[in-house]
């Protein structure tokens, strides 16, 4: 099962509902009768109403579907038609490792509400369940109490932690938690940001403020910006991605909150249209509930079920 | 970005003009269209199908009204059944059935809840009420924390028996000491849950079953994708939900979801949060969220705030000087800081119909520090200067610069602008009492007020 075991787990809850009714489509798709004829426009609208509610939106399912319907030859099911362009459109984003500092520099930015103060606790707990000693620096000195939750995560974690008081500027906190990290050897440097729509120039600036800090007190910095997703979210994330490139150079994506309910399709719009990489995904409300992306297993995780055996378990 | 729907539609019809009726093909484009536009507000599938097939079933064959574009006749009806989809139920509370007025706040995580809690408490308050805030999240780290520091900026009492560490206790300890102090609501902020979490549901029951909630509001992310439905509707069905809050809709997300979620769970939406201070939650009106859903920009939003900030005796004695040309940068001063009162600049421009794409051009969106420094330079000036601007030679424009922080570009760039300005109103108001200047404004209101299609 992997590290994905747990992902498979929190997509299986819900997932279930929408896998269902893929049986269903792909059943028919795949009937020994139709085998040999293209995929049918019935077909196709069942598909392409599965995408969109996945959130993955109407540009990047109308591709998929119109990919699928294009390539579905005779005796090949269309359920690995779907899964391999899934595949290749987060294979075709970007995946090259990032790269490492002295110390590495990691920005997380988002709008309001998505998790950032939590991803930063867990990906710093993954850091040092790997034997770094990262740093995390509270810099989201704007929302009431955030400073604190970081430091109670901090504590969860067993990583040390740099706050600003509340209302200081953010650039100021970063500048010494980089100062920290330098003289005492801890990387990487992990620093929370407020969140902040991105409709909002000024604070977007306050971002750029940030990055040109971190650039000028190590060289290579920031070497990875993740902007934190909600699963749950709709096709305005991809406004958002926009924003957060341009304004703070956002290298991947951690999608958050991924358990339960939603299947984060949006990130499958992100990786098709933006290129950008999904780096972690959130899968529960526990420190180790964050792990590394990745596209082979979300795929499968989205599409696992009890086909294997050849049938749906309902008719077994 | 996304094109609004009107301009969208405007390019269809284009080809059109001068068609007195609508033709099937020329409907069956634009249902594209719309289709197209609600999906990527996170509509939800179905919702959009059935919706398509009912305007499609009103449009074929309809005269155009005379006054109408055939592109603008298939927003109307578009929009007509959207506002009809809402319903037109009020936004706001319930009436409460007794004394303190209980309002329960369920979500997800990050959805916003504690800040809704604290804006509604505000929105109470501004009512005459006097709400007590409570906090059961004894889960997120500093939860409990966050509210307690919202509570005290928002000028709100907030209830927190230290050491009460169980969530229906704390809740049903609020209500008792509501009763006892004598406030008349009592908003109970919970811990955010995912909707398939059944142990965090049945303690959301047990709080609910403790307090009896007049009003029991979901609160949700105006970014939410498709996955709205079936977690509002998962909330109703554990909790009863009354009502709806959707937070965030000040970023530029259409909140199609919410349309979603009114029409499949059938529950109507109470407020929207619009902005980020404490006082940026409105009672729901339908046409507004419409508008925003269509593109079509939030004019009458913009007209209210303008008639609560502008003091209407204050705008005559402008209009006077106007005419007498007698202009100064103590007025421009009284004017900008008008201006202002009606909310950060951002969200102002946002309101304003094909501002979103104002955003995309480098440079153009406003700064607010600009602003600032266009204040202290006429902080900076003498009272004579200010009155008349023509005194203000080159050592006053470096004085100027000097104690405003700014540098004389900057006080030359500012006189340039204001003698600029004076010119145009100049030009505006030459009309004389009542003459084409505020003529034309009025015409502008009444264009916007009347008929918002397509603008």
């Amino acid at each position: 099962m992997g590290l994905f075991g747990s992902v498979r787990e929190g997509l299986r809850r819900t997932a279930r509902q929408l896998l269902g009714r893929f049986d269903e489509i792909s059943r028919r798709a795949d009937a020994p009768e139709r085998r040999s004829a293209p995929v049918d426009a019935e077909t196709a609208d069942a598909l392409e109403e599965l995408l969109i509610g996945a959130d993955m939106g109407v540009a990047a399912a109308g591709r998929t579907v119109a990919a699928v319907t294009g390539r579905a030859r005779r005796g090949e099911p269309l359920r690995d038609l779907v899964k391999a362009e899934l595949l290749s459109i987060l294979q075709g984003a970007s995946r090259t490792a990032p790269p490492v500092g002295d110390p590495t520099v990691i920005m997380v930015v988002g709008v309001n509400g998505t998790g950032k103060t939590t991803s930063v606790a867990k990906l710093a707990y993954l850091h040092r369940a790997q034997g770094a000693r990262p740093l995390v620096c509270a810099a989201d000195t704007f929302r009431a109490a955030a400073v604190e939750q970081l430091e109670i995560w901090a504590r969860r974690a067993e990583v040390e932690i740099i706050r600003g008081r509340e209302g200081s500027d953010p650039a100021s906190v970063v500048f010494d938690a980089l100062a920290a990290g330098k003289a005492r050897g801890w990387s990487p440097v992990i620093v929370d940001t407020a969140g902040r729509l991105h409709t909002r120039a000024n604070l977007m600036q306050e971002l750029a403020k940030i990055r040109r800090i971190a650039e000028r007190e190590v060289p290579g910095a920031p070497h990875e910006v993740l902007l934190v997703l909600d699963a749950t979210v709709g096709q305005n994330a991809l406004v958002q991605a926009r924003e957060f490139m341009a304004a703070a150079g956002v290298t991947g994506i951690v999608l958050a909150k991924l358990d339960g309910t939603a299947k984060g399709g949006i990130a499958l719009a992100i990786a098709h249209d933006l290129g950008l990489p999904i780096r972690y995904v959130g899968v529960g409300e526990g420190i180790g509930d964050l792990v590394p992306f990745s596209a082979p297993e979300y795929v499968d995780a989205l599409f696992e079920n009890s086909w294997e055996g050849g049938r749906p378990a309902s008719q077994r | 970005m996304f094109e609004s729907l009107s301009e969208r539609l405007q390019g269809i019809f284009r080809t059109l003009r001068g068609e007195a009726r609508l033709s099937e093909s020329a409907v069956e484009s634009a249902l594209r269209e719309i289709r197209m536009a609600l999906l990527e507000a996170d509509v939800n599938f179905r919702v959009t199908k059935a919706f398509i097939d009912r305007v499609r079933e009103r449009a074929v064959g309809q005269d155009v009204l005379r006054s109408l574009t055939p592109g603008q006749h298939v927003v109307r009806i578009v929009r007509d059944e959207l506002i009809a989809l809402f319903g037109d139920a009020p936004g706001g509370l319930r009436a409460a059935k007794s004394t303190p007025h209980v309002v329960l706040l369920v979500g997800l995580q990050g959805a916003g809840k504690t800040t809704a809690a604290a804006r509604l408490a505000r929105w109470m308050a501004r009512r005459g009420r006097h709400p007590l805030l409570v906090s059961t999240d004894v889960r997120r780290p500093a939860a409990i924390e966050q509210l307690g520091v919202l509570g005290r900026q928002a000028g709100i009492r907030v209830f927190d028996p230290a050491g009460e560490a169980d969530p229906v206790a704390r809740a049903s300890r609020a209500i008792a000491e509501a009763r006892t102090l004598g406030f008349d609501a009592v908003i109970v902020d919970t811990a955010g849950r995912l909707h398939v979490d059944s142990a965090l549901m049945g303690e959301l029951q047990a709080i609910r079953d403790a307090v009896h909630p007049d009003d029991a509001l979901y609160v949700a992310d105006a970014m939410t994708g498709q996955d709205a439905i079936r977690s509002a509707g998962e909330f109703n069905r554990h909790i009863g939900v009354t009502g709806v809050i959707l937070t965030k809709l000040d970023g530029d997300a259409r909140g199609g979801a919410a349309l979603s979620v009114v029409a499949v769970v059938g529950v109507p939406i109470a407020f929207v949060g619009v902005g980020e201070r404490l006082d940026d939650l409105e009672a729901f009106q339908a046409d507004r969220l419409v508008s925003r859903l269509l593109g079509m920009g939030d004019v009458l939003s913009l007209i209210e705030r303008a008639e609560h900030v502008v003091d209407r005796d204050e705008a005559a004695r402008l209009e006077r000087k106007l005419r007498a040309d007698d202009f100064t940068l103590e007025d421009f001063l009284a004017q900008l800081k008008t201006l202002r009162k009606l909310g950060p600049l951002e969200q102002v421009l946002a309101m304003l119909p094909g501002m979103g794409r104002l955003k995309d051009l480098a440079g153009a969106s406003p700064d607010e520090r600009q602003l600032n420094a266009v204040e202290a330079m006429i902080n900076s000036m003498t009272p004579g200067e200010r009155r008349s601007y023509r005194i203000i030679d080159g050592s006053r424009r470096r004085r100027i610069a000097r104690g405003s922080g700014t540098a004389v570009e900057d006080v030359n760039r500012l006189l340039r602008q204001f003698m600029q300005m004076r010119k145009m109103l100049k030009a505006v108001g030459a009309g004389g009492p009542g003459g084409g200047g505020r003529r034309r404004m009025r015409q502008a209101a009444a264009m916007l007020r009347g008929r918002g299609l397509g603008a």
